[in-house]
């Protein structure tokens, strides 16, 4: 059988200048466009956040079509962090090796109420929230959320990573901002 | 002799140890009685091993904390699966020393079970092979189901009453 392929859609172009024969635009926008439509997401589920991550990356939401097919397991190779679940305090210091193993540039989502806050587990054990840790780009609210959630969260994030300045990672007020997680 | 109800239990333990058995009740049918600190792996060692109780298997090992009697109840949780009849033993220990002897020397399930007990309620089982903490953080400082830590974690910061306008 035969597709049309004017279905298929494709990313616009940044802005740029455009002329007979070339089309100037600046590093940092290709780059973006191109690392936003292939970010490869480390899964650091712990609960039941991670069972809608599960439908998130089933065929019916389908978590490829946003360029995030393949999750890395390994942090080496990963540059988004999704952190779904309760982090208890015994956990936090496996979470910040894990972040501190991804190499840069790296963002990290923070799914669900309890990644971002503690949630309903405001206890002696439970780590109130993960920015307590290591920084985070994107909070997603819910108690799990949705799917549609994640999606959105993941949608933000490849905005920022659009968005991000070449130079950014080796700004003084990153540097300041990671100093105060205690990460040099 | 086989002991078949709750009351013979108590006379077998009674004769063996006089005194030392105190507090006898029967919550729901679960025989439990008081004992102390001195003598509690002599009474573990006779309910384990004497033929008459058979109690072969540790269910639990736990603690409760009484800040308004300044005392600690470890409290042992025996099975005795061949008669299907259960025992509960609760030792009172003062909460400045909470310490006891480790029954780790009778049932080798102990060794978690007391690290546990140590890691919520501090109580020291003399003894114990190898007594630090399992389920909370190596770098918590208190004990934390002593009644008088709170349970909330002092850093959350979304709770204080202006959000909820009070």
């Amino acid at each position: 059988m035969f597709y049309d392929m004017s279905d298929i859609n494709i990313v616009d172009a940044p802005p740029g200048i455009e002329g007979s024969g070339f089309f100037a635009t600046s590093l940092d926008k290709v780059i973006g466009l191109a690392r936003s439509h292939s970010l490869w997401p480390l899964p650091f589920a712990t609960s039941c956040c991670g069972i809608e991550f599960m439908a998130t990356m089933g065929s019916h939401y389908d978590f490829g079509r946003f360029g995030s097919e393949r999750l890395s397991f390994s942090p080496r190779q990963a540059d988004l962090l999704m952190v779904m679940g309760t982090i208890a305090k015994k956990m936090s210091p496996v979470l910040k090796q894990v972040y501190l193993q991804m190499a840069e540039p790296r963002w990290v989502m923070a799914v669900g109420a309890c990644a971002s806050s503690g949630g309903i587990f405001d206890t002696y054990s439970v780590l109130q929230g993960i920015d307590e840790i290591i920084p985070v780009d994107v909070y997603v609210p819910g108690c799990p959320p949705r799917p549609e959630a994640i999606l959105d969260g993941f949608v933000k994030i490849q905005e920022l990573v659009k968005n991000e300045s070449g130079r950014r990672r080796n700004s003084e007020q990153y540097k300041q901002m990671l100093a105060s997680y205690g990460i040099d | 002799m086989e002991a078949d109800t709750n009351n013979d239990l108590i006379t077998l333990l009674s004769t063996r140890f006089g005194s030392k058995i105190s507090g006898v009740n029967e919550p729901y049918g679960l025989l439990t009685f008081e004992t102390t600190k001195d003598v509690i792996i002599d009474v573990l060692r006779f309910l384990k091993e004497d033929e008459g109780t058979a109690f072969n298997f540790l269910t639990d090992i736990t603690a409760v904390h009484y800040p308004e009697r300044n005392h600690i109840a470890v409290v042992y949780h025996l099975h005795n699966m061949a008669a299907r009849v259960r025992i509960r033993v609760k030792v009172f220990i003062h909460e400045q020393n909470p310490a006891i002897p480790t029954a780790t020397v009778l049932w080798n399930s102990a060794n978690w079970m007391e690290r546990e007990t140590y890691d919520f309620f501090g109580v020291k089982f003399e003894g114990h092979p190898d007594l630090r903490r399992i389920l909370n953080m190596d770098e918590l400082n208190v004990y934390p189901m002593l009644k008088q830590y709170p349970l909330e974690d002092p850093n959350r910061v979304d709770k204080k009453d202006e959000y909820f306008g009070r």
